[in-house]
């Protein structure tokens, strides 16, 4: 196992477009990083460059404390997960997991350790003699990921492996993803265009967008506390609704009332004309359902609901607004990007599922100030972040994960090789595990 | 439902009459055929046959299903050896996955077979010889195969010879050029699928004794590294030795199977320095010769050889007539005067085992060792007669390519 290390990483083409331009990002020995972005930021090129399929054009690539710049995949034993893989139906699963190590001339007592360490830590122990044909779509999946453990790579790389299953399966293997990099405690590299995938796979989030980062931090860093109009935006679904505002004495002036700002972000946003606030649908509610206490933490507002969908654990009502043309420019622009429906200018929030609020008529609503961010529109940022808060939930973050790893270590589900960084591992190389 | 198809259309609207919207699995069996030595495949994979042609059809997603009918189609429109897409068909009822339609390869082998012959232990190495041709081919074109198998590979038989086609290109991601990265773990990933396929057969009991799996699967990046090296490497000599160390070079790649599309030399004073580009097609200059004075289609070395007997012939017509024969007469009659009896000699129940051409081939390898055996020559009709009845019957029937023995019932 191994950290990662990027530094200043540029990767441009010969028409001279940068597809990576100037990321710098540490990946900690152990830790679940993923890459996300729309289409074309630039996530999927920085992960063929830790493998080794792109040249880096210019920055240092360290793996494991070593500049791998020029070093050929194989030698950079790494190993992409099942993008696709083949089970050899002569093969017992046994086999099946043990070729790469016969391909290596790897002796048959190693073998059999591995093996047996690996289906251990799959739950496939029970199936090892069996061939492969009755296996379910989940067994499949998991001897792909045996080829991939017996290899002890330093890193596993995965690249968008779920797009292509089925929506079952793709949450069952999401599962199966998460354990199992906990129980080996793997360096991994995941990337997705998933923002569902990303939030609920990973100790870190890099958020890439046109080649560069707009922000590296835990899950609830990045919703709670994100960096610009583009990451608040990207992360959360249905996503994070933005008003007009202008600042009007310490409140926001909004199509929805006025919002009363705190001293702090008050003076974080004084300044300019126009302002745009952004407010996630789970902070609105149903004022006739709001606890007495807690209705002084926000403000009231009435509006004419559009459409409500109701579907069953919870409720969304679809509120239009207007909004001057600097603001609807702007999110058009976002939602062009995000490769989003056209943005209509109207708030999605999230009522409780017993709410009586019906479409066409007139409500009154109740929106939870302390959480709102208010951003420039013009330059996209944050206005009202508070980096302390946003840096807090990151360190919890990692707390857990070291805990996690640390109990799954302790309960004796861990392989063994995988902790001794290159020990015994030789040159069995970046490869996908698997055949097709 | 939708279905795309490319022309021509006949051939896919004539599959417009099936049932689409049910699952391949659950396709009436009098609707499939059975095509036997098949590879491993991750997705259900069914046979149909329509006009006395033979299809194809694979479930998948419809992202890669887009996705691999785009890539086909190019490929085939720039000469690359992969066979040939037909259509999809997406939005079909309940989010079923779309259907790829491919045209069967027709006379095509898989490796399962190749390597359960008997003859197995020595076309090892011709076989792993065409893989790397075609990995090769390939990555000149900036293709990543990101599954180079054999299962994904197909063979023909091409005077004597192998070719390979790329079947599966689910993975295949097209650069303008690939990087030094993106070959080698593409290769690397071909050596590892091959050793396990091969070992696969292994455990089978499939494979003949004396063949290694892992030897063999080593064996592929040394034979890509050197083919590649020759394709591709820039050689340096003195300016006196230009006029031979070209035509050296060329004749060399030619013989590899490679053609040549611009050849680049730079002299300056301590000597020239020669560059080639080499065209990513397969080589065609005898099939299109051959198909020009004959209709015929066959492979390359097939109508090498072809054209070699067909210019035998002429000169022995214009012996006789004591008089020069145009090259289109002379192929007019060597079709219906050698040629095509030779192939009329095949009894029915033998057709469809190897291609008529490669018929045609093997009878004048056999003409060759029946003469040297009585010491004069037996002549073609002779040849062709012994081949029927002593060679031919010991292909394997299954080797019978499906469109025959669709076209038998």
């Amino acid at each position: 196992m191994a950290s990662i290390e990027m530094k200043n990483i540029v990767k441009q083409y010969g028409d001279g477009y940068p597809a990576v331009n100037d990321v710098s990002l540490d990946i900690a020995d152990g830790e679940f990083m993923i890459l996300v972005g729309p289409s074309g930021c630039g996530k999927s090129t920085l992960l063929r460059m830790i493998v080794g399929l792109e040249d880096i054009t210019s920055g240092d690539m360290i793996i494991g404390g070593k500049r791998v710049n020029d070093l050929a995949p194989r030698d950079r034993n790494l190993s992409m997960v099942f993008q696709n893989y083949a089970l050899y139906p002569h093969m017992t699963v046994y086999e099946n997991i043990a070729f790469p190590l016969r391909l290596s001339k790897t002796p048959d007592d190693e073998v059999r350790r591995r093996v047996t360490e690996a289906s251990d830590v799959l739950e496939l122990k029970e199936h090892l003699e069996r061939k492969p044909a009755n296996l379910s779509g989940g067994q499949r999946q998991r001897v792909a990921m045996g080829r991939a453990i017996v290899r002890q790579a330093e890193a596993f790389l995965f690249d968008e492996p779920l797009s292509n299953l089925d929506a079952k399966l793709r949450g069952q293997m999401r599962t199966e993803i998460s354990r199992l990099q906990r129980r080996l405690g793997i360096t991994t590299v995941y990337v997705t265009h998933d923002q569902t995938e990303a939030m609920t796979l990973g100790d870190r989030v890099c958020v890439l967008r046109k080649g560069k980062i707009q922000q590296v931090a835990s899950p609830r860093e990045l919703y709670e506390q994100p960096v610009n109009l583009f990451v608040a935006g990207f992360i959360g679904s249905p996503p994070m609704n933005f008003l007009p505002a202008t600042l009007e004495g310490d409140s926001l002036s909004t199509p929805f009332g006025p919002i009363r700002l705190d001293e702090r972000r008050v003076a974080a946003v004084r300044g300019r004309d126009l302002l745009m606030v952004g407010i996630r649908p789970e902070y609105f509610e149903d004022a006739s359902l709001v606890d007495e206490a807690k209705m002084p933490l926000g403000s009231t507002f009435r509006a004419r609901v559009d459409v409500t969908e109701w579907l069953g654990d919870s409720q969304y009502a679809y509120i239009p607004y207007e909004a001057p043309e600097a603001i609807t420019a702007q999110l058009r622009d976002l939602s062009r990007e995000l490769d989003a429906e056209e943005i209509r200018t109207q708030a999605i929030v999230s009522i409780d599922a017993t709410s009586r609020i019906r479409e066409g008529r007139e409500a009154e609503f109740w929106l939870d100030s302390r959480k709102v961010h208010v951003f420039d529109p013009q330059t996209g940022d944050n206005l009202t972040r508070d980096a302390e808060a946003g840096a807090r939930l990151t360190q919890m973050a990692e707390e857990d994960r070291v805990e996690q790893v640390e109990h799954a270590q302790n309960s004796g589900q861990t392989v063994s090789g995988q902790g001794t960084g290159g020990g015994g591992g030789g040159a069995h190389g970046a490869h996908r595990a698997g055949a097709a | 439902m939708r279905y795309l198809f490319r022309p021509p259309g006949t051939e896919g609207a004539s599959l417009l009459g099936l049932p689409w919207h049910q699952p391949l699995e659950e396709w009436d069996p009098e609707l499939l055929i059975t095509v036997p030595q098949r590879g491993i495949s991750r997705h259900v994979v069914r046979f149909v046959a329509s006009q006395g042609r033979v299809f194809a059809l694979k479930e998948i997603s419809e992202h890669l299903a887009r996705h691999e009918y785009a890539l086909l189609g190019a490929f085939e429109e720039e000469g690359l050896p992969s066979v040939s897409v037909l259509g999809i068909c997406v939005d079909r009822p309940q989010g079923q996955d779309a259907i790829l339609v491919t045209r069967y390869l027709e006379y095509s082998m898989s490796y399962r077979y190749l390597f359960s012959r008997p003859s197995a232990r020595q076309s090892v190495d011709q076989l792993m010889d065409t893989l790397a041709v075609l990995l090769v081919r390939l990555h000149l074109a900036g293709v990543f195969w990101g599954d180079c198998s054999l299962s994904n590979t197909l063979f023909r038989l091409d005077a004597g010879a192998l070719a390979a086609y790329l079947v599966d290109a689910e993975t295949v991601e097209r650069h303008p050029s690939l990087s030094r990265g993106q070959r080698h773990y593409d290769l690397d990933l071909a050596r590892e699928r091959v050793g396990a396929e091969l070992l696969d057969l292994q455990f089978g009991e499939l494979l003949p004794h004396g063949v290694d799996p892992i030897e063999v699967a080593d064996s592929l990046p040394p034979r890509y590294a050197s083919l590649w090296d020759e394709v591709t490497h820039e050689e340096v000599f003195q300016a006196d030795e230009q006029r031979y160390r070209v035509a050296e070079r060329l004749q060399r790649l030619n013989d590899l199977g490679f053609d040549v599309g611009e050849v680049e030399l730079v002299t300056s004073d301590e000597g020239a320095r020669l560059r080639v580009q080499t065209r990513v097609s397969s080589p065609g200059q005898h099939r299109r010769e051959l198909f020009r004075l004959t209709g015929l289609e066959v492979q390359e070395n097939q109508a090498r050889r072809l054209l070699n007997d067909l210019r035998a012939y002429r000169a022995y017509l214009e012996q006789k007539a004591g008089a020069p024969v145009s090259e289109a007469a002379a192929g007019a009659s060597w079709l219906t005067e050698v040629y095509q009896p030779v192939i009329d000699t095949i009894p029915p129940d033998l057709v469809g085992r190897l291609e008529p051409a490669e018929v045609f081939h093997e009878v004048l390898e056999h003409r060759w060792f029946l003469s040297e055996q009585a010491g004069r020559d037996v002549g073609t009709t002779a040849a062709a007669r012994s081949y029927v009845r002593n060679v031919l019957p010991s292909t394997p029937a299954e080797l019978t390519t499906p469109s025959v023995i669709v076209n038998r019932s």
